[in-house]
Parts: C-alpha cells; structure tokens; sequence
C-alpha cells in the first residue's frame, strides 16, 4: 500500500505546494483501480487517457508558479448521468447507447476548473431508479465492505469508488435518497444539497423538482470542500438559487455547543433495524456530549413523503424520459412506422424499473386519476414542508437514520418493487421539502456493515448541518466496534 | 341549400336549408399562433431565424438533449405582455406546464407550454364594423420543428423516411384564444386582420401568414337561428390564407347544418381544410385524442411581472387601430366604421391625413384620396401642409379629380409642391366660358347624337353622355371637370326641352 495522502484536502494541498505531482496521485488511485474494479464493478467508464492528459496540465500549472485550484490534482468518480462533452454518458441505461454529449455539465466545469482530475463515470441505477444499482443495465456494482452486498444506490458506483480508495471524492445525484443512502451503506460521507443550491444543468433528468447534485467522500470535510467547488448560481439553471457558494471549510470546526437537535419520533420506529436504531441514539448522545441541545420532535405528514414521492418522481420521470424515442440519439430500434419505432426503441431500451415509473408516471397524470393521485402528491408535498417548518422552529437540525438497514446482499430485495422502495423512507422528504441532508457513517451494524446516521437542516443551513457532521465524525465508533 | 344574402360585413351569416327553409346561424372562435419577433428562442441563444440552413440554429437545450434546461428569453415576456395589453387582457402570475405527447418534430416530446395559468387573460379585441370579439387569453409556448417527408404522398404515411429541421423548435409563440363571438366568415378575415395590426403595430411579431409566424385554426359550429346554446364545434386546420379562412369557415358551417338536418350528430373533431378540393376532411377525433397529461414544468419558475413593468409596457403602448380609427373619425367627421377611414390605418396612413386635415383640408377629400389614390409604401415624401394646398386647388377648381391623381403621384414620387406640378404638366384652370364655347361646338358638329341625347331615354342617354364627354376631354385635352362638363350638357339638354 503506498503512503500517499488520502483525502482530498491533503492531495490538493501537496499537490498544490508542488510536494507531489497529480501524475503520483493519479497513478497511485489507477493502480487501486486495477486491484479491485474486477471485483467492485464501481465504474462504466474509467477515463485514463482524459485523466493522464488532466493530471498533466494540473502539474504544468503547478510548474509555471500557477494554483490550480481547490481540487488541484484531485480524482474524481462522476456518476454516469452528468454529461461529459465528447465522453459517453449512459445513465446505465441501453437506450443511450452510443450517445456522447456535445457539452459538459455545469458542475463537471466546476470540478474541473477547480483542478480536479476526472477519473471515470460510475455506475447507477438505470436512469437513477433503484436503491441498489441493480437496476444497471451493465450489471450491478458491488459493497467494497462486502461484495455480497450491494452499495445501496442509485449513486451505488459513486460511492463505492470512494470507499474503495479508487478516488477520495465522487459526484452523485440525489433524487430520493440516491446519494445518502449508498453512502450509508458504503461507510463514506454524502450530502445532499439544498435544491437549487448546485447546477441541475447537465445533469440527465430523472425527477426534475427533486433532483440535486452532491458530493462523497471519506471525511466531512472534503465533502464541504467539494461541495464548495460545485455550488453557487448558474444561470442556465432557471431553478438555481441566486446566492453564492456558501462557507463550509472555514466553520466546519464550530462545534454544536447550544444546537438544537430534534430525534424524529416518525423515523425511529416501525420498519427501522433495530441496531441502526441503536446507532442514532448513541450519535444522539455523542451530539449531547459535545454541548447540543438533542430533543425528539414529530414530523407526521413525513410519514406519507414515501406514497408522494412515488407519485410526484414518477409522473415527472414519464415526462422527462419521453425524450429517448430513438428519433434523434441513442438506441433505435426501426420498425414500419414512428410511432412503432417509438415503441419498439422504449421496449428494448428501458429495464423493468423505469417502464415500471415511466407507466406509474404516466397514470398519476392522466385525465381523471390527477386529482385523485399526482394533485394529492403535491398538497403531501406541501404538508411536508409545512411539518418541516414547525419543527424547524424549535430545532437546528434533525437528526434520524439514513436508511433503515445496513447494506442487504444482492436479490433480497428484487422480486418486491415495495420492499425496495422502503429503503428511502428516511431520505424522501428532505427531496420533498427540498431541504439539505447528509449521511454521516457511525459505527456498524450487528452484521458488521456500515451505519450511516442522517442530519437535516432547513434550506441554506449547511454550513450548520457540517458543524454538527464534523462532531458526529470524530465521535463516530469504530466500525469493527462491537456492537451492543 | 341556399344563403339567404352575400356575406356582408356584420351581418349574420345565415344559411337556410332548403329542404326545410330553417335558418342557421354560424359560430366561429379563432385560435390564432404567432411567432414573437425576438432575436433568440424562447429558452436559448439560438437565433429565431426563418429560412436558415436546416438544423443550423440549434443548440442542446433547443434540440432537448439530456440534461439540458430551458432559460426564460425575458423579451418573450415583454412581447407577450405588450400584445396582451393591447388586447385588454390582464397581465397574471403565471406558470409554464409541459403537453406531454409523442412527435418527431418535438425535441423532448413535450411542448412547454402554459395551461391553467396562462399569463394573459379576459381581453377583447374591437373590429372595425363594432362588433367586440372577447379574447379568453393568449398565452407563451414553444413552436416545433418541422417534418419534411420523402417519397409517398408527401404525408407521414407511406413515406420512405422522414427528416426534421429543429429550426423551429423553441421558437416564442403565443397563442392568442378567441371567444367564439365572430358570426360570418368576412368577419373572421376582419378579426385576423385587426389583429395582425395589433401584432403589427406592438412589434410582437412580423405575423406573415404565408411565412407561417401567423397560423390560424378556427373553431366552427352552427345552430338555429334564436338558439342561445353553442353547438358541438369542429377545429379546422391547415388555413394558409385569409382566403382559405372564409372559404373553410363556409364550407365546414353548411356541412354541419346538412348533417343536423339530415339527423345527425356534429362529432366534434379536428378537420383539415384541403384548398385545393375547398373542403374539411377528418383528422383525429377529440374522444380518441390524446391524454396531454399536463402538469407544471419544474424547470421553470413561475413567472410574475412587476407592477412597474406592466406599467411601463402600458406606458409605451403606441395608439392601436381602434384608437387611431376614433381619431381620424373625430377629426372628419366620418363614422369610424367608414371604409376610407379604415383603410387609412391599414396602410397607416392616418397620421398623414390627420395632419393634413389640421392643415385646413377637407376631411373627405383627404380620405377620398388615402383610400384611392395613395398606398402604404412610399408617402415619406408628401408633406401634409403640400398634401392640404392640392386638394385647396382642387375644390376651388383649378384642379379636376383626374388632375389632383396625377398631380398627387407625382407629389409622392418628387416631393415637389402641387402649384409647380400642375404649371408643369398645363394643368390650368379652364374658365366656364372656354369650356361652353367647346361644348357648344360639338353640339352643333353633331347634331344627330345631340338630338337622340336630348330625346332619348335614360339609357341611350347615359350612353351618348359618355360619348360627348369622351370628345370634350379629347378636345381639352383631359383638362375639363367631369362634373362641369355633365352639369353643362344637362344645363343645355334642358334649354332646349
């Protein structure tokens, strides 16, 4: 094993004091990459002459006296849903087949111009549809804890390749859960931003008002560090919040001394593990411990967040997947007439699950059932955030489980869509409310896998969700601690 | 089956069947599209360009890529609010929703588009025979690309394949929602025109018919005259000219009323108008049409003007046609439905003629001329006070009717004054006793043409009245007033009697 530094912020430092040259550091995570993607399946693309030709030109900055940047010599895992110009983007998914975007995401700009060195796409649920990645169609990616389970998903690739050591840091996207939950389930940290806080633009489409961008990594601060890099006003994102960047680095250290801290009665109890329960409530103390005020609270409309979200991210998932109609890019599959050739691409392009939400979609919309479904969904929607902002009058931050087990092994789940579909319980209604929330890993579960605990802050209160992010990592148990 | 009249404008268009003499009224509202004259598409950079390169302006949020999201052209809305505006409607908070339906033509096979809460509302739009046409809203959407089909009949079925120019897609529309309130189809080309003006004269759009930045479906239905209820209606499309407008408009409102009376029902559908046969046939029907599943676009926000900024549009408003007909009647005299006056602000030549008349011209004259003698293009050079000083000359007679035309076309062309034109081309006053002196002559040359004048009856006369004054005019050289010339032939046909 080599000696290199390991998280982000020390190889942006080394590399940028010009102590260690991108080239090392790309080497160095390529021959991980080598050892174990047999094995993982994190990526779809590793992108090794794009990386080798980024890492270089980080190093000619370095050597003309210039700074590359935050990320200066960084790699980076992108998930396979934000477009890379001229590299293949496939969402996992057939119908994009052969497709390459003309054009880059706004936040693969970012990452970029801030000196990252893009390593490859990862691997998702199909059109980031599932909670496993085996929704995939280039088969599923694998826990590096143990690849007898699943990493959770649909950002399942991003964080495996993180917790795998392929890259210190990846981009996901979360849309229910999709990035908090794999990183749950993989030990790492993910974040979800507050909606509208980081570009959408480039990223493909699953449910529009839900998704957001967001990082992973080893440590909580080289999730602020990345999400630094990407956040802030993009005017091509007509949904993108008009403020800039906030300051997470500079207060990650304040501590929680006089946080309000609220245990969400709802998420503790039906339907949660009993060992990941336990988790909560010892993280609840650590919290306690370091000067937090921790109390319980209820947010009772989150317990329907689940039957709205699966009405509102479908009905917008069969109008944002319209697209992939075999008329313009991707797969075709010809056939007599347009209208056949439409559906005879659909067919054979899309995997079960997204035909499933494409028709579950296409149903809560539909003349005589919108009131009754999608209109309800949205007055949900709306209770949500109504609980939310109650709670959020007596409290900083809440505080629950990110998934309701740890990392379950391949198939358990796949013969009941439902089943699945619990997984997201905890996570939903921060999308719903369009609220921050972060996983941050706490110890193991009886079954020695991963236990990630969830912070959620009102819209724009990251900064203190990373205060209290950072407090929960230092107090975290070991993960082979056992458990009790 | 019979019309009880010529269509006339503002009358009911009446058709009476013949089998059982009943009258029927016709219904018409009009769903007008129109491009909006913006340099950019309604969510990108790309130049809103007509006849380009096929695939040429387009870029991937136009083309819907993956991952692509649409920014409002601020000046859409500009343009949106100013025709709305100007049609009396009230500027709303509004919201974009995505039409979700399947077509090549359509990048992301939906069309951004505004549903329930378009972002004008509840206007009207006055004609210029009176009538008031209510306008339900007029709202912003997208344009699509366009379909070209090889081989076939032309048409997406049969064809061998198919190509699509996305020029168009994302091009700013509105479409403008009329009431069904529009009772003949003379009427129905009125309101497009009316409107076209309005486009015009706001700058919202070049609204060329032709060009397809201004396409119009009308939505037809018949009932007893007397009935108060609607009846089912058909959309017809495909309407490329005002022509085709009031042909189809006809043609669909007598097929209707034969099915009514033959027992039938109206099923209400789409209908396109083939010019060449001059009929509707069958599109899709409405009861198998599709779901849209229409729902609010999350990639847009929602769209809510500030007070200001409708004021300042209110501001700016420029005098429309109604207005400007009111004007020009207050100044004459004239109804404003009066066709010289309403032709004054087709061409736009109203403005002229009000300066004309404050520089002490009579009104009548003036539009006499704007109506016959000038047209819109090419006035620049006429100046209102020269304008005035002809027609002086011409009601004091030293100028005929014929004269002034002549002289005023060349007024236009050189700018010159009327008095130099006139000296120029000898057009002089001719004194009444010239002219008896030439009138006497021809009178005692022709003595058998003046008798069979003299005693003849109306017809023979009317003929021989041309006759005497063709030659006086010959003599004179086209000098003499018409109007002079028969007042003294009757003056002299009555001395002899």
């Amino acid at each position: 094993m080599s000696s290199l530094p390991i998280t982000a912020i020390e190889i942006a430092s080394a590399v940028r004091s010009g102590s260690l040259s991108a080239r090392e550091v790309l080497d160095d995570h390529l021959s991980r990459i080598e050892e174990r993607e047999g094995e993982i399946h994190a990526f779809n693309l590793v992108m090794v002459d794009e990386a080798r030709a980024a890492a270089a030109a980080v190093d000619a900055i370095v050597a003309a006296g210039g700074d590359p940047g935050p990320l200066a010599g960084v790699p980076l895992a992108l998930k396979d849903n934000l477009c890379t110009r001229g590299i293949p983007t496939t969402c996992s998914s057939r119908i994009l087949e052969g497709w390459r975007p003309p054009y880059d995401a706004t936040v693969v700009q970012r990452v970029n111009a801030a000196g990252a060195v893009s390593i490859g796409k990862t691997n998702l649920d199909e059109f980031a549809m599932g909670s496993s990645t085996e929704n995939s169609a280039f088969g599923p990616t694998r826990n590096p804890r143990d690849i007898g389970r699943v990493p959770g998903g649909s950002s399942g690739g991003s964080a495996a390749a993180v917790a795998a050591g392929f890259a210190p840091i990846s981009l996901g996207s979360d849309t229910g859960g999709s990035i908090r939950q794999p990183a749950a389930l993989c030990g790492v940290v993910g974040v979800k931003p507050t909606y509208g806080l980081v570009s959408r633009y480039g990223l493909i489409a699953f449910a529009s008002s839900l998704d957001q961008v967001g990082p992973f990594s080893t440590t909580v601060a080289d999730s602020a560090l990345l999400l630094e890099a990407i956040a802030g006003h993009d005017n091509r994102d007509s949904t993108s919040i008009d403020s800039p960047s906030p300051s997470l680095l500079e207060s990650l250290d304040g501590g929680v001394d006089g946080l309000r801290i609220g245990l969400v009665t709802e998420l503790m109890g039906e339907g949660i593990a009993p060992d990941v329960a336990a988790r909560v409530r010892q993280a609840a103390d650590a919290l306690t411990a370091a000067g937090a005020q921790v109390g319980e609270v209820s947010v009772p409309a989150a317990a329907y967040g689940l039957s709205a979200y699966y009405l509102i991210a479908p009905a917008e998932a069969s109008s944002n997947l319209a697209r992939y109609d075999g008329v313009r890019y991707g797969m075709r599959v010809d056939a007599p007439t347009t209208a056949e050739m439409n559906a005879a691409t659909r067919s054979a392009g899309f995997g079960d699950e997204v035909k499933r939400r494409i028709m579950l979609g296409t149903y809560a919309l539909s003349a005589g059932y919108y009131d009754a479904y999608y209109g309800k969904a949205l007055k949900v929607r709306t209770l949500i955030v109504r609980d939310f902002e109650r709670a959020y009058a007596d409290f900083d931050l809440l505080l629950t489980p990110t998934s309701p087990t740890t990392a379950f092994r391949f198939g358990d789940k796949t013969a009941d869509p439902l089943s699945m579909y619990l997984n997201d319980i905890c996570t939903i209604p921060t999308n719903l409310a369009g609220h921050p929330a972060m996983s941050v890993p706490f110890g193991g579960g009886a079954d020695g896998m991963p236990v990630g605990v969830q912070l959620l802050a009102p819209a724009l209160a990251e900064a203190t969700m990373f205060r209290a992010a950072a407090v929960l990592e230092a107090a975290a148990p070991a993960l082979d601690e056992v458990w009790s | 089956m019979t019309l009880t009249h010529e269509p006339i404008e503002g009358e009911h268009f009446i058709v009476v069947s013949e089998t059982t003499g009943d009258e029927w009224e016709i219904v018409v509202g009009l769903e007008v599209h129109c491009e909006l004259a913006t340099t950019t598409k309604l969510f990108c950079g790309c130049p809103n360009m007509f006849g380009d390169e096929p695939n040429t302006n387009v870029c991937p949020v136009c083309l819907g890529l993956p991952g692509s999201l649409p920014v409002l052209n601020e000046n859409v809305v500009e343009l949106a609010m100013r025709l709305g505006r100007a049609l009396q409607c009230s500027v709303e908070p509004s919201v974009f929703a995505r039409k979700n339906y399947f077509y090549p033509d359509m990048p992301k096979d939906y069309q951004v588009t505004q549903f329930d809460k378009p972002i004008t509302l509840d206007g009207w739009l006055d004609l210029p025979d009176g009538t008031r046409v209510g306008i339900e809203r007029a709202h912003i959407e997208e344009d699509t690309g366009k379909n070209s089909h090889a081989g076939g009949s032309g048409r997406i079925h049969g064809a061998d394949y198919s190509l699509v120019d996305y020029n168009r897609a994302g091009v700013p529309l509105v479409e403008i929602v009329g009431r069904p309130h529009i009772r003949h189809p003379e009427q129905a080309k009125t309101y497009i025109d009316e409107l076209r003006a309005i486009l015009l004269t706001t700058g919202a759009s070049d609204a060329k018919m032709e060009e397809g930045s201004l396409r119009v479906d009308a939505n037809v239905s018949v009932r007893r005259v007397g009935d108060t209820a609607l009846g089912t209606r058909c959309e017809v499309k495909n309407l490329n000219s005002l022509r085709s407008l009031g042909r189809a408009i006809e043609y669909e409102a007598r097929r209707q009323v034969d099915l009514l009376e033959t027992g039938e029902r109206i099923k209400q559908e789409t209908r396109h108008w083939d010019e060449g046969a001059g009929r509707t046939r069958p599109g899709r029907s409405k009861e198998e049409a599709e779901d849209y599943r229409y729902f609010q676009e999350p990639d847009l926000v929602p769209l809510a003007p500030s007070a200001e900024w409708i004021a300042a549009i209110d501001a700016a408003m420029p005098p429309l046609p109604a207005a400007r007909r009111a004007a020009l009647a207050l100044a004459s005299g004239l109804a404003p439905t009066e066709s010289s006056i309403v032709i004054a602000v087709q061409r736009d030549l109203d403005q002229l003629a009000l300066s004309t008349i404050a520089n002490g011209a009579d009104a009548k004259r003036v539009l006499t001329h704007v109506e016959h003698n000038l047209s819109a293009d090419g006035v620049a050079e006429l100046d209102p006070a020269s304008f005035a000083e002809l027609v002086s000359l011409e009601l004091g007679g030293q100028l005929t009717a014929t004269q002034a035309k002549t002289v005023l076309a060349e007024m236009v062309t050189s700018g010159r004054a009327p008095s130099d034109i006139a000296a120029e081309l000898g057009f002089e006053a001719m004194d009444s006793s010239e002219l008896e002196g030439i009138v006497d002559g021809l009178i005692a040359e022709c003595p058998e043409e003046w008798t069979e004048f003299c005693g003849g009856d109306d017809k023979k006369r009317s003929k021989l009245q041309g006759f005497f004054t063709g030659k006086i005019m010959k003599a004179t050289k086209g000098q003499a007033d018409g109007k002079a010339v028969a007042a003294l032939l009757e003056a002299r046909r009555a001395e002899r009697l």
